[in-house]
């Protein structure tokens, strides 16, 4: 059985996970708990935008440490275009995909200057100071988070509203996305991105300037993380600064190394555990992270290569 | 503002600042000899303040309470580096992160459960609970004159340490070159311990002297921990210049920030809208000059490595 | 050691749920309050009262036996949004008790009310749902949050003040402070200095009073900004020789860590451990002795919030299922409050008395807030004309 899937190995878990997601609606219009679909949106939600910056991590070795501002950027484009009455969802993810891109543009163009430790840190800071920022917008509900007035509209129509329409719009942003980046990783430009991170002095020899190949992998990467602030704030149906804060952050990255970094399915996995060990740590105890801390060392120090690195050695 | 005032809000900034430098002197030595990113520095502070509570409680007095929280925060350092930190050495950046993060997760409850979620206290000690008059009915409280003392001093000592004795060569040849003063036959692993240890008790050190002026609480660190890597970032990784000068930077441009930035606005705004905006944008003011200075220099002021 | 065997207490108290009761249905109730972070002790204090209330009704209302589901939002909005939708559609929770912070409550609101289910605060009480927005599925047994910062404004004119200066949180709530002292405030507000939250340090702003020299300090800084504010206020020497009034600033749950900095304090509140009824002297005691430590307004309101339910459901004689029926008895808060007289307002916020309170040393060494005046008799909220009688 193993033999015979292995030339095809590498699709199996990835075709196993959209296969499960797909199907998870129906095991709960069959009688599962209800609760299971927002969780598993919750999932699709960071497990996105754990993806994008799997795309910086495991491919252009780039240690992000403010992409949870890129999802704060799609969280505040749906939060202050519906509170002026703009509730169609492309124009909010046009908008979105406007900003992040932008922000990843300018600050990524500084960023990259840097290397190691400084390039962690100054996307430390980008990311503090887009908090802050959200923080100080009186208008919309500054520190507190606003309320959206409703879900967006898709072609006028208020059908985000039903959490089974909400479920398929998340998992048609993470399984189209996924195969963009799945694409991108394949491609000449993704193939320069590897080759940057894995000799660097080689690809520079051959004719390759590193700078702008990252830089364009940085917004591409803000770019698809702002999506799924625009889920989450759908989700949410609220839009609040702590999305974009350093301890979000710190989560996307631990969702990307507990699923294993550089296979973007990995971080889907690893958006499942985070949110699931969450949830129900949670319930055992208010104490839980007593558990999840020692948790999340042991992962890094025994599983290298994180889940999807255990599934590809028992394979 | 009046002189006075302006000259208070130095010496505010000037003691955040220590404080930022005692914790941050810690950090940078770790950083730059280990190339190891500590996260959990944050937590040590906090352990810190806890212990010197806990101590001063149990004893009466607030000196016997600090000369116990410093041992016991360097034991609790090396605790922690022979539990987790050893294993992370030879990883990368990314792992450290994330395992220190983990240690971060752990001791913010674990406090919680030992000394309650209730803000613990710690009185100032009568000898230095005086106030010094500056001018007519402006006092200045004698404890945050000792804080900066104490900054400053350990501000000399580390100086003479690192550039004047053996060891200190030792220090700033690791933040250079770690692997060539392995190959040159020095106990890297001793070297290790000893720069941890002193980082650990210095964080310590830090929570200890700010225990009376802050409420110890669950999660007092993770704020700080950002600052104080802002500042090693500034000030350069591995720099202990670079720590003291970016230390004392950030705690002036975070004190007068809150004043100026309302008071420039209070041009265009009117006096409370000024106040609020001023005080939102403040805090970016520490994140906008920290990118200015990676932007020009993206080894920071005073850069190590070459 | 006594947290770990309360936790352990409690981990028992939750892991019961998961399943629906094959017997009998049990009354469900979701408490979802901070219980991490700096501000986890408020959560715990509410946690802890409305423990106390259940045990005090036998773990029964109505005849039902009751199960509690505690939960904590971590302060995070989206958290807090996850956590509610698991107690409503997990958990299948007929009440919903929480939470500590407005801003939670902002976010949680929507999905509760969406679903048909009661939510009772026992805390945040913003504007925000009291006036257009009220609800016949929303009660809060605490009060609405400005009317706090009235009493203070309104002893502050009584008190002949003219000139002060007030220092607050930048964030709504802060805003909010002010424009509530300003009610019934007329002097002159020589400035408002809104302090980024977070922010450890005072000294700054101290020195600024000090060189100002106002006829007293309005301070709203809760939890540990609270903390820090205080022992800092005394330190610069200003403690006696200038009035501090504050909201949220000096309790219960702070009082432990600025211990004797905070004597002398004013606060403003619709209750103290110290008020003189019979009801609440049995809780103070039986809270002390369960907890050992002295209840803050966030365990009373909770206890208060627990009360209410159980008035409610014993007069559908614990049939849930006529949501009308359970509205009306709600509103017609038929339970003896701790804090004494006590109604609901036509936007089910409570109208009821406020005093300013006074920070004591109590003869065992501990520190609570006392009855210093009563300054408001009957006192209901200025949103609530707005609130549609139809609600």
């Amino acid at each position: 059985m193993t033999h015979r899937l292995k030339p095809n190995g590498r699709r199996v878990v990835p075709l196993l996970i959209f296969a499960l997601l797909a199907l998870v609606p129906a095991a709960t219009a069959i009688g599962a708990d209800a609760f299971v679909l927002s969780l598993v949106t919750r999932i699709m939600i960071f497990g996105l935008a754990a993806m994008a910056l799997d795309l910086l991590l495991g491919y252009g070795a780039m240690i992000s440490f403010g992409h949870a501002a890129y999802v704060g950027i799609g969280a505040y484009s749906v939060g202050i275009l519906s509170s002026s009455g703009i509730d169609d969802v492309f124009v909010q993810i046009a908008v979105a995909f406007a900003a992040s891109g932008l922000f990843a543009l300018v600050t990524g163009a500084i960023s990259l200057r840097t290397k190691g430790a400084y390039f962690i840190m100054i996307t430390l800071a980008f990311g503090q100071m887009l908090f802050f920022l959200a923080s100080s917008l009186a208008a919309f509900g500054g520190d507190d988070g606003m309320t959206l007035p409703s879900r967006s509209l898709v072609f006028g129509a208020p059908i985000l509203k039903n959490t089974v329409v909400l479920y398929y719009a998340a998992f048609i942003c993470l399984l189209g996305f996924y195969a963009l980046c799945r694409a991108i990783v394949a491609s000449r430009f993704g193939r320069v991105l590897r080759g940057i991170r894995e000799n660097l002095v080689r690809m520079e020899a051959i004719g390759f300037a590193p700078y702008p190949y990252k830089l364009a992998a940085y917004v591409i990467a803000g770019m698809i993380a702002s999506v799924a602030g625009v889920l989450l704030a759908n989700q949410a149906e609220f839009v609040s600064p702590a999305y974009a804060g350093w301890q979000r952050s710190a989560e996307l990255i631990f969702m990307v190394v507990l699923g294993g970094v550089g296979s973007l399915h990995g971080a889907i996995i690893g958006a499942a555990l985070f949110v699931l060990l969450a949830e129900y740590l949670s319930r055992l105890t208010e104490y839980w992270p007593m558990i999840f801390g020692p948790l999340l060392i042991l992962v890094v120090i025994f599983a290298r290569g994180g889940i999807a690195g255990l599934l590809k050695a028992w394979r | 503002m009046t002189p006075t005032f302006a000259f208070i809000q130095i010496l505010n900034g000037l003691q955040f600042g220590m404080i930022l430098f005692l914790i941050a002197a810690g950090l940078t030595l770790v950083f730059g000899v280990m190339d190891f990113i500590n996260l959990a520095h944050g937590v040590q502070y906090m352990v810190g303040a806890y212990l010197a509570a806990a101590f001063t409680a149990w004893s009466g007095s607030f000196f016997i309470g600090l000369a116990l929280a410093l041992p016991a925060a360097l034991l609790f350092g090396l605790l922690l580096e022979f539990l987790v930190f050893r294993h992370l050495y030879d990883r990368d950046h990314l792992d450290q992160v994330l395992a220190t993060f983990g240690v971060i997760l752990f001791l913010n409850q674990a406090v919680k459960l030992v000394w309650g979620a209730e803000p613990l206290s710690v009185p100032i000690p009568d000898v230095l609970s005086g106030t010094i008059e500056l001018s007519d009915g402006i006092l200045y409280p004698v404890y945050r004159l000792v804080i900066i003392g104490v900054g400053l001093g350990v501000g000399l000592l580390l100086y003479a340490v690192v550039n004047h004795t053996r060891l200190g060569m030792l220090v700033r040849a690791g933040a250079t070159n770690a692997p060539m003063v392995a190959a040159l036959g020095v106990n890297i692993r001793l070297l290790f311990t000893i720069v941890f240890g002193t980082g650990a008790m210095l964080a310590g050190l830090a929570g200890a002297m700010v225990a009376p002026l802050l409420s110890v609480e669950p999660g007092m660190g993770d704020h700080v921990l950002i600052l104080t890597f802002v500042v090693i970032v500034i000030g350069g990784i591995g720099s202990m210049r670079g720590a003291f000068v970016a230390a004392l930077l950030i705690g002036l441009i975070d004190t007068l920030g809150r004043f100026v930035a309302p008071s420039v606005l209070r041009a265009v705004l009117d006096p409370a809208a000024a106040s609020q905006v001023g005080t939102a944008l403040a805090p970016m003011l520490i994140y906008l000059i920290m990118a200015g200075v990676l932007c020009f220099r993206p080894s920071g002021l005073f850069p190590m490595k070459h | 050691m006594k947290h770990v065997m309360k936790t352990l207490g409690m981990v028992a108290l939750v892991v019961t749920s998961g399943h629906p009761a094959a017997a009998q249905e049990k009354l469900k109730i979701g408490v979802l309050v901070t219980l991490s972070g700096p501000p986890a002790v408020l959560g715990q204090q509410a946690r802890d009262g409305f423990a106390l209330a259940i045990k005090d009704l036998g773990g029964k209302m109505g005849g039902r036996d009751v199960d509690v589901v505690v939960v904590d939002d971590e302060l995070k909005p989206d958290v807090a949004v996850t956590k509610v939708k698991g107690l409503l559609e997990r958990d299948k929770v007929d009440f919903v008790v929480g939470p500590i912070f407005s801003n939670v409550l902002l976010a949680i609101h929507k999905p509760v009310i969406d679903a048909n289910t009661f939510l009772i605060s026992p805390n945040a009480g913003p504007s925000s749902y009291a006036g257009k927005a009220c609800s016949p599925f929303f009660y809060v047994t605490s009060y609405q949050n400005d009317q706090v910062h009235e009493v203070l404004g309104k002893v502050a004119q009584d008190r002949g003040y003219k000139r002060v200066y007030i220092l607050v949180p930048n964030y709504q709530a802060g805003k909010d402070a002010v424009a509530g002292f300003k009610q019934d405030f007329k002097g002159e507000v020589l400035e408002e200095s809104y302090i980024p939250l977070g922010t450890l340090d005072y000294q700054a702003e101290l020195s600024k009073i000090a060189s100002m020299k106002p006829d007293a300090v309005f301070a709203f800084m809760p939890g540990g900004m609270g903390v820090n504010l205080v022992k800092q206020y005394k330190q610069a020497g200003l403690a006696g020789r200038i009035p501090f009034l504050s909201a949220f600033t000096v309790d219960e749950s702070t009082l432990p860590a600025q211990q004797d900095a905070a004597v002398g304090l004013y606060g403003g509140g619709n209750w103290a451990p110290n008020l003189d009824t019979p009801q609440n002297k049995k809780f103070v005691a039986e809270y002390e002795a369960a907890y050992g430590k002295v209840p803050a307004s966030y365990a009373f309101q909770a206890y208060d919030a627990a009360m209410l339910i159980a008035s409610a459901v014993t007069s559908v004689k614990g049939d849930l299922t006529n949501k009308a029926a359970i509205t009306a008895a709600l509103k017609k808060a038929d339970f003896t409050s701790l804090r004494g007289a006590f109604k609901f307002n036509t936007n089910n916020y409570p109208i009821q008395n406020f005093y300013l309170t006074k920070v004591a040393k109590r003869p065992d060494g501990k520190f609570e807030t006392e009855i210093d005046e009563k300054v408001f008799s009957n006192y209901g909220d200025r949103y609530a004309k707005d609130c549609p009688a139809t609600n």
